[in-house]
């Protein structure tokens, strides 16, 4: 019962008069109803774009890799830069579901399953450059470690790369098993609630059986915190292992130490924009305006301002670095083909959308601005779009023979696998948020009355009183 | 199979739900579950459930994923095929560590759903009896069950003094998924004597 009172001083989680029912009306009434126009057209735009991107897949693979315009200079080229791009996107999701959850930050209920699913989702998008990038894509289970008929020829376990494997995968399965425990209840709900009889009985199935017992949420509720307490640092080693893929390699430009903190605070930076942008479109489109506040969005606008200076931090110490070091080959790399070179361009569009732009949000007004916040989200993923071509292109580009300098454009069907993996993405948001609960009802339950507006409200007679008094008239009334 | 009897009381806050819990456990009902739309913190203690051990499972899971890791890799590297890659030592045990730490968090995140789903008895195509559907909306239902020594009519009077909004009285039928129904000696349907007779 200790959340039993909160005080009235501090911003609402949930606005308006709502009792349980009616946040499950709230929430739950969206997947019961039909779907709006704009619904179909972003599904059908969606489902287009993930077609062009198997069509380009497939191309990618009949032809094989000399289809991209990668070359023996720049061998990574959008692929992975997609790859880093998607996988940091993702880790916000378990940012706001793990490290918030710990810290006991009551806002996540509102945006914590949305963004789970943008997770889940993102991971899916990521996973598959490095599995195309393989060109032979029929020989991927190759970097499983298994007993083969090679003799005992096993993966090289001291390769970043097959670190890679376990780290995605793993933080796949795991975000994907704390998102669905988490949906169980939620599932329950809707079951219970069905008035047609498919609805009942998918969702039956869903829904595990899940009826609410005490002793069930006595471990679910243990469940979700362990998985938590697991996931916080899982979401951290993640992208440090992504930025060992550079960091362990000899290259001007990658060879850096600062790599695992400066990518992690990427990650959380471009993942919370891409939160923003999903949940001001969501909340728009479903009426969920009391349940993802303009509080919720200042609280990840916080964040964003934070994390965007924290890699702002990052660039200027590795610009300082490259010159204090007194390595040539770094120095040339940042000051000459990074910042000045023909792909500088990449490097400058960078620093506007990530360090600067995001200054903004130092002001309230700015921070619980929709259209600002909307606009400055695509911004800042735009920005961390680049940092990672940036990192990855500009160091390539050129390397310790001038001879083989080049330069890189991707070709069609690198852009339509980029442009694939966007219609992969939307088209499962579009059907999570049709026919999934976008927010955590129990969740939002669970802080209703010590956050809820209404409620509040009825405390503030108590604010100044005794605490047993209140529990006593709530008890008895 | 047979049947058992139950009084469902329903309650529509947790602060009534509380006190009556505590209530109807003095007065001697067995209470056979309480089911709520969310957690409830603090109801497993008033219902004088025990503390889960999923977090020990949870522990000797990650405890597992370290060791399969750590040893599968040394041997792969020091034993079965001592490669000799870049010139690096057989045995890089910094080298390790990621996919060292990757496994523990999978074993444990795995296992501890696993087993959650297990003690919870929750999978794809259960179905379990639902005692009044609005439970997972807004209502805190109190299920009570009969035994020889109570009389259906006391229990709904009892629950009615304590603050229950809508009170009756369901028959399930006892299959696995109500709990530990078929393993208890003294089922309901199979009473021979009348109760308080």
């Amino acid at each position: 019962m200790h959340l039993k009172y909160e005080s009235t001083l501090r911003e609402p989680l949930v606005d308006g008069v709502k009792d349980y029912h009616q946040v499950t009306e709230d929430i739950i009434g969206p997947i019961e109803a039909k779907p709006g126009k704009l619904w179909y057209v972003g599904l059908t735009i969606s489902v287009l774009l993930l077609l062009f991107g198997v069509f380009s897949v497939t191309w990618e693979v009949y032809w094989g890799t000399g289809v991209w315009n990668l070359n023996k200079t720049i061998g990574w080229g959008w692929d992975i830069t997609n790859f880093v791009w998607w996988v940091g996107i993702g880790h916000a999701g378990t940012l706001i579901s793990a490290i918030l959850l710990l810290f006991r930050q009551g806002w996540r209920t509102g945006v914590n399953r949305a963004a789970e699913a943008m997770t889940i989702f993102a991971v899916m998008c990521a996973g598959q450059f490095p599995i195309w990038h393989m060109g032979r894509v029929w020989m991927a289970f190759f970097v499983l470690p298994y007993p083969n008929t090679r003799g005992p020829l096993w993966v090289n376990f001291n390769s970043p790369l097959l670190w890679d494997v376990f780290a995605i995968s793993t933080y796949f399965t795991v975000s994907l098993l704390f998102w669905y425990s988490g949906l169980l209840p939620d599932f329950a709900t809707v079951r219970d609630r069905a008035k047609t009889k498919l609805r009942k009985y998918l969702y039956g199935i869903a829904s595990f059986g899940w009826t609410g017992s005490t002793k069930h949420w006595q471990r679910h509720e243990a469940l979700s915190l362990v998985l938590a307490g697991l996931s916080t640092p899982l979401v951290l080693s993640v992208h440090t292992i992504v930025s060992f893929d550079f960091a362990t390699s000899v290259i001007p430009g990658w060879h850096t130490t600062i790599f695992p903190p400066y990518f992690v605070a990427g990650a959380i930076f471009s993942g919370f924009a891409m939160v923003q942008t999903l949940l001001i479109i969501t909340r728009k489109i479903l009426g969920l305006e009391e349940y993802i506040t303009l509080g919720h969005i200042e609280a990840m606008n916080k964040v964003i301002v934070l994390t965007g200076s924290i890699v702002g931090v990052a660039y200027l110490t590795e610009l300082f670095m490259a010159w204090y070091s007194g390595s040539r080959y770094e120095f040339d790399t940042f000051y000459k083909f990074r910042a000045a070179g023909p792909l500088g361009w990449s490097y400058w569009i960078m620093m506007t959308c990530n360090v600067l732009s995001p200054q903004v949000f130092w002001f309230r007004k700015m921070r619980r601005n929709i259209m600002v916040t909307f606009i400055m989200s695509i911004i800042v993923n735009i920005g961390m779009w680049f940092e990672r071509f940036v990192i990855i292109c500009t160091s390539l580009y050129r390397d310790y023979l001038p001879s083989s300098w080049g330069y890189y454009r991707p070709s069609w069907p690198e852009v339509g696998f980029y442009l694939g993996t966007f219609g992969l993405f939307f088209t499962c948001y579009f059907l999570f948020a049709k026919y999934f609960p976008v927010i955590a009802v129990a969740e939002i339950k669970h802080v209703l009355k010590t956050s809820g507006q209404n409620y509040k409200e009825k405390m503030v007679k108590y604010e100044l009183e005794d605490n047993d008094k209140f529990a006593h008239d709530q008890a008895h009334h | 199979m047979a049947v058992k009897k139950f009084v469902v009381g329903s309650f529509d806050d947790e602060a009534v739900l509380f006190p009556a819990v505590k209530k109807v456990r003095s007065a001697g009902y067995k209470i056979h579950d309480v089911y709520t739309p969310f957690p409830v913190h603090g109801l497993d203690h008033a219902m004088g459930l025990r503390e889960t051990s999923l977090h020990t499972a949870g522990f000797i899971y990650g405890i597992t994923g370290t060791t399969t890791a750590l040893s599968f890799m040394s041997w792969v590297f020091t034993t079965d095929w001592p490669m000799n890659i870049g010139g690096k030592p057989h045995f890089p045990l910094p080298a390790f560590i990621p996919i060292t730490f990757e496994l523990t968090v999978l074993f444990a995140a795995v296992g501890m759903v696993m087993t959650f789903m297990y003690l919870c008895q929750l999978a794809p195509f259960v179905k379990k009896h639902v005692f009044h559907p609005r439970q997972s909306d807004d209502l805190f239902v109190m299920v009570i069950e009969l035994t020889e020594k109570t009389r259906a009519e006391e229990v709904k009077a009892y629950l009615d003094s304590v603050g229950a909004k809508e009170i009756n009285e369901q028959e399930v039928e006892a299959g696995w998924w109500l709990g530990r129904f078929d393993k208890e000696d003294k089922l309901f349907s199979q009473r021979t004597t009348p109760v308080n007779a």
